[in-house]
């Protein structure tokens, strides 16, 4: 497969830590704790990473095969007016979504953490029952769902609040739609551990202090969540710009972001080294865009530290 | 029970606001009941709070206090009662639409805003004008003595400076009501006691009526005016905090403000109690019960005397109980002995350590006397004894 490892990429934003234990005093256990994860890296991300680089010079031959080479014919092709602009708007689109939604996902985490354990659980297993349907169904139920024949248009006409049934797939804003949907679980989960430890106690101090709980909302949980709101939603950034699916069956292929380009380039087109050239621009791409974030963040960090120290 | 809870606290009102000519009531609950499921917190509490007085709810964990002080705040509902501030009925009034201040547990410092902005929270919210806000919160970092800290952050601050940043943003907006909840029970000892005088003259200094939650009975009476005693979900006792240590009501009040030994026996007649076979005469009161009705008496260790057995005292005379020594312990300031007398517990006496310097000196063993004189006995309920 050639889809975009993307757990790989956010385990490392959200846990920054592991690098600060790797001081001089340590211990063997320590050590070789350090190089199981190393190891697994090497084995299962590194490696494959290679071969994928490797083969994305390798030269097509028509009929579906290709043959050690190295040819650049793969990465200009992608250096073309068409490419740029689908790596554009697979930012774009999933940089939109991200937001939308962390902005949904955040106030729903809040108020999930602050419910009885009782109300909560519940909710949290419902949660993690959506993380076991696959990419596929979901592309497929949404599909239904905004379809002409089956769709919500339906109940609209039945309401008598629209003339006739209307299809709203394939189109952008399905895409967005199904992208967010698979996306909602994970981020209440990133979103859910720092939520939930936030202090009941600072909330209530704002409120006695006169703020309302929507004034509360914005100068006491948004500002003490910045980090991991962005962490959220780097999380959604990256784990939609690698699904393929969605795009594939929700939208036309003016809405095909790279991913979908890269599993059509190799089943459908037998173009293994074109698709592993996009694949390894994506994760490029993806990987910058999480490093400057991450960068931009610790030096406001780093900042803010200095500016205490003075 | 009732009736005995609702008790005027101005009859308790002490030098602090006798100079104020009419002492008029700020915070008054009627009738407040607070259940959790099952569990009543706060069981049909009425109490009437003066203005400028600093009140104290003192009890042990779980005996309702805190979720009385909650209610207070807005922070919760009670299922029953009515709570009114300066007349007003606030009762179904969201926190943030009382007019209070809270110190809370844990202090609850915005760990996101450096000591400034923690202080003119309040005021931001409310909208005031950037430049009164810059001037209460430097005459409020004058009050409490954090000159100069004013761009610190949160997290630089030591355990008594973070304290008053929480004491001067819960006072920021002049509040009708003080809330201060166990505000001392992050800090040490020592701390906490030289916090306790100057939190207690600041609030007389700007009279502000306050409410304070604690389970130290010292840092009760050090600070408070009123004394309120509750016992789960009940308020045991209301009072000036010495009179409710020298005339506790029940037995709980006096096991709780202080140590005590507790005399139970039955009642021999008017004012005398019958304890292990000896007769004690106790201040007689308007109520007297039938003989051989039970009868507990509380009298404070530092109350007892000591007398040394074949001393010319008689022995036949009352309010004495003859024993022998368990356990002798000198603290220097004072020195503690516990005395078997053949009640379920030893009998505790207290005293300077002039007192044993001039007398005989005490050992394992020894046997001895206890005197409780007359006056230091006092006759309380004493519903839990079997």
């Amino acid at each position: 497969m050639t889809v975009v490892e993307t757990p790989a990429d956010t385990v490392e934003l959200t846990e920054p830590v592991i690098h600060d234990e790797d001081g001089p005093g340590m211990s063997w256990s320590g050590r070789i704790m350090l190089m199981v994860p190393t190891l697994v890296l090497a084995v299962f991300f590194l490696g494959p990473f290679a071969l994928m680089l490797r083969t994305s010079f390798y030269r097509r031959i028509q009929g579906g095969f290709y043959e050690p080479a190295f040819v650049l014919e793969s990465w200009s092709r992608l250096g073309s007016d068409f490419y740029i602009d689908r790596a554009l708007f697979s930012l774009r689109i999933c940089l939109f979504v991200a937001a939308v939604t962390v902005m949904f996902a955040f106030p729903f985490t809040w108020f999930l953490t602050r419910m009885k354990a009782r109300y909560q659980v519940p909710l949290l297993i419902m949660i993690l029952a959506a993380l076991t349907l696959s990419e596929v169904i979901v592309a497929f139920a949404w599909d239904l769902i905004l379809g002409r024949a089956s769709g919500i248009s339906n109940i609209m006409v039945w309401l008598g609040l629209m003339s006739e049934p209307q299809s709203y797939t394939p189109g952008y804003w399905a895409v967005c739609i199904g992208l967010a949907y698979i996306a909602f679980p994970y981020c209440v989960l990133t979103l859910y551990p720092a939520l939930s430890r936030i202090d009941r106690e600072l909330t209530e101090a704002s409120e006695t202090l006169g703020a309302s709980p929507l004034r509360t909302f914005f100068n006491v949980v948004v500002p003490l969540s910045r980090t991991n709101l962005v962490a959220a939603f780097l999380m959604v950034f990256v784990f939609t710009l690698g699904s393929y699916i969605i795009g594939q069956v929700l939208g036309r292929p003016e809405h095909w972001t790279l991913s979908v380009f890269i599993s059509d380039q190799a089943t459908y087109n037998s173009n293994v080294p074109f698709a592993a050239a996009i694949a390894m621009f994506l994760t490029a791409v993806s990987l910058a865009i999480v490093g400057v974030t991450t960068w931009l963040g610790s030096r406001q960090g780093r900042a803010r530290q200095k500016a205490v120290a003075v | 029970m009732l009736t005995e809870s609702e008790i005027d606290l101005r009859t308790g009102a002490s030098e602090a606001s006798a100079t104020e000519s009419s002492v008029t009531e700020n915070l008054v609950l009627e009738r407040v009941t607070r259940r959790f499921g099952s569990v009543v917190a706060v069981d049909d509490v009425s109490l009437q709070v003066p203005s400028g007085q600093l009140v104290s709810f003192l009890g042990p964990s779980g005996c309702g206090k805190t979720t009385l002080l909650r209610l207070i705040a807005g922070l919760d509902n009670p299922n029953a009662g009515t709570i009114r501030l300066a007349g007003e009925d606030i009762t179904k009034r969201p926190a943030h639409q009382r007019d209070i201040g809270m110190v809370f547990q844990s202090l609850a410092l915005f760990p996101h805003l450096d000591v400034r902005r923690n202080i003119g929270y309040g005021l931001k919210i409310r909208r005031t004008e950037k430049a009164v806000v810059a001037t209460r919160v430097a005459e409020l970092l004058r009050l409490v003595d954090l000159d100069g800290l004013a761009d610190r952050q949160v997290s630089q601050l030591s355990g008594g400076q973070r304290q008053r940043v929480a004491i001067a943003r819960a006072l920021a907006r002049n509040p009708a009501i003080f809330l201060l909840d166990e505000p001392m029970s992050a800090l040490d000892a020592n701390l906490r006691e030289s916090l306790q005088v100057e939190l207690r003259l600041l609030q007389q200094q700007l009279g502000i009526t306050t409410i304070m939650v604690t389970h130290d009975q010292r840092e009760a009476m050090t600070m408070s005016d009123v004394i309120v005693v509750l016992n789960q979900g009940r308020i045991e006792q209301v009072g000036p905090p010495l009179e409710v240590y020298r005339s506790p009501k029940t037995a709980f009040t006096a096991k709780f403000l202080g140590a005590t030994n507790l005399l139970r026996g039955r009642s021999a007649g008017r004012a005398s109690v019958k304890i292990e076979g000896r007769l004690f005469d106790v201040p007689p009161t308007g109520d007297f019960r039938a003989v051989g009705a039970d009868m507990t008496i509380s009298a404070r260790p530092a109350d007892a005397e000591l007398e040394i057995v074949g001393s010319d005292s008689d022995d036949r005379a009352p309010n004495r109980l003859p024993g022998t020594v368990s356990f002798v312990r000198d603290l220097g300031a004072t020195f503690e002995c516990f005395v078997d007398v053949g009640l379920a517990e030893p009998i505790v006496v207290q005293g300077g350590s002039r007192d044993l310097a001039s007398g005989p000196r005490l050992a394992r063993g020894d046997v001895v006397r206890v005197h409780f004189p007359m006056a230091s006995c006092v006759v309380v309920d004493d519903p839990e004894r079997v």
